[in-house]
């Protein structure tokens, strides 16, 4: 493989950028591979990275129904972070930041992963205290947490309205220093071509129509380019887990909806970390190119399509003003939706299923991308070893019927809300 | 914006209504012995297909009564809308 480097860069400017070599090939599927990843986002990507890297299975194919990276990996607004509160969530997090770190070296791809800083804000005594609890929390699972007072947040984000008369006055906030952004597209093109490297073969414009299950163990599955045989196979489909599920005769605890994002026009760096405005629907941070990264709640209603609703946006942006009067004076740049696998505890599900050889990764709600390296780490250790990691023990998929439930919110199962 | 018929008040916008969720989940009988497993489905196990779904809306910035809505999940068309005492087929 063409190693990209300084060196490299200066070495194909003189032949005009030409001679680059592509960086994952178009490969025909093969009759039989000894796993399929089905699904070519973020997390099967990651998968195959790593099922080829840690377990030195080679002999893998990723289906992809559009083109790699085109779902929520390229629709996401790129925010990773591990402060969660439950043992579970933080430690297989915790797990992903440190795959974060290194990300950009271990893939000679540039992920752009920039720990900036995530701030959630408080607006009451109670909630600063619930942020202590959450971040004394992740302190013991080895995270680092700084519960910041309203003159604390006021320094780091000094154009928020701090004035009396708003509705939801700072408190104060909860900050991960270690968590920020990284650039979206380059984690799914850095994972695509490595994996490519070592072997994994990338078919993409090829849609999964059926399953081959005899006897409760899969064979294989049958695509709009043949059928495929399979020692495993596994999905890693996020808003489409529900339509593969029902081919399967399966029923998930999993809703599909859709959520909307938006970005401004750039203007010159003004916001350094990522800001949660919980009480808003509001989320904001900035892109490295200026733009003002902005998001919110669902559209709050079960959707395929990846696209949403205006009055959706216009309550998102009315939060954002409330906190950020600034924004009235930028023009919006666009607006774009992905569907989301709303699990119904809010944790997602990485596990085996009652049928031999066919795994599952799903539940991600609107928290895949933050966790895509981890996510494909433990998947791809789930599907070699045939059992579930200790980081995803508790990630499991009957955890609904037992009763240990992951819901780190609070929110129950009504996805729409969360 | 989605335009939902309100069996009560006629077609009025979305911002009206708040979302209920799958209309075709049954809870299981009361006062009945009840499994793990019908209790499951009806907590937790949702099919969520992709086209027609029946759901619940709630009128809530209008009559504040419960409706059926059956609507695509992939285009957002709406077909019919019922009271929620009424069957949709």
């Amino acid at each position: 493989m063409q190693k990209y480097s300084v060196f490299s860069l200066i070495k194909n400017a003189f032949s005009n950028h030409q001679n680059w070599k592509v960086a994952w090939k178009d490969p025909t599927p093969k009759s039989e591979y000894d796993v399929v990843i089905i699904g070519g986002g973020g997390h099967g990507l990651a998968t195959a990275y790593y099922l080829a890297k840690e377990h030195n299975i080679r002999n893998v194919a990723i289906i992809e129904k559009g083109w790699i990276g085109g779902g929520n990996v390229g629709r996401n607004t790129t925010i990773i972070r591990s402060n969660f509160m439950y043992d579970a969530n933080a430690r297989f997090n915790e797990f992903g930041m440190d795959l974060w770190r290194n990300l950009s070296q271990e893939l000679n791809f540039n992920v752009m992963f920039s720990p900036r800083g995530i701030i959630n804000l408080a607006h009451s005594d109670a909630q600063m205290n619930a942020y202590a609890r959450r971040g004394n929390s992740m302190r013991l699972n080895g995270i680092d947490a700084k519960l910041l007072d309203r003159d604390e947040v006021k320094k780091l984000i000094p154009m928020a309205d701090f004035s009396d008369e708003v509705r939801f006055p700072i408190f104060g906030g909860l900050m991960q220093p270690s968590a920020g952004t990284a650039r979206h597209d380059a984690v799914a093109w850095g994972y695509a071509r490595q994996a490519d490297d070592m072997g994994v073969d990338i078919i993409q414009h090829c849609e999964v129509t059926g399953f081959d299950v005899v006897n409760g163990k899969i064979k294989g599955i049958r695509t709009s380019r043949g059928d495929i045989k399979a020692k495993k196979v596994g999905l890693c489909v996020a808003g489409s887990t529900n339509i593969l599920a029902e081919k399967l005769n399966m029923t998930l605890p999993i809703e599909t909806h859709v959520l909307q994002a938006c970005v401004s026009e750039p203007v010159k760096p003004l916001l350094d970390g990522v800001v949660t405005f919980g009480a808003g629907h509001f989320y904001i941070s900035q892109s490295d190119k200026g733009e003002m990264v902005m998001g919110g709640d669902l559209d709050g209603y079960n959707s395929y399509a990846q696209r949403g609703n205006l009055p959706t946006i216009q309550h998102v942006l009315t939060g954002g003003l409330a906190l950020f009067p600034f924004l009235s004076r930028l023009k919006m740049l666009r607006t774009w939706g992905g569907i989301m696998d709303m699990s119904m505890d809010g944790s997602p599900i990485i596990d085996k299923t009652h049928i031999e050889g066919l795994y599952l990764n799903c539940g991600w709600c609107y928290g895949g991308f933050k966790s895509t390296p981890v996510s494909g780490w433990t998947f791809a250790h789930t599907i070699a070893q045939d059992q579930v990691h200790e980081l995803n023990s508790e990630l499991r998929l009957n955890r609904f019927s037992t009763g240990h439930l992951l819901d780190e919110k609070g929110l129950g199962t009504k996805t729409w809300i969360g | 914006m989605l335009y939902i018929k309100c069996p009560y008040c006629g077609l009025r916008a979305q911002k009206e209504f708040s979302y209920g969720g799958d209309a075709t989940v049954k809870r299981p009988n009361i006062n009945e012995e009840v499994s793990r497993e019908d209790w499951d489905n009806f907590v937790y196990m949702r099919k969520s297909p992709r086209g027609k779904h029946i759901e619940l809306w709630q009128h809530i910035a209008g009559c504040r009564q419960w409706i059926k809505v059956q609507r695509d999940t992939a285009t957002h068309e709406i077909f019919q809308t019922a009271k929620v005492t009424e069957e949709i087929r």
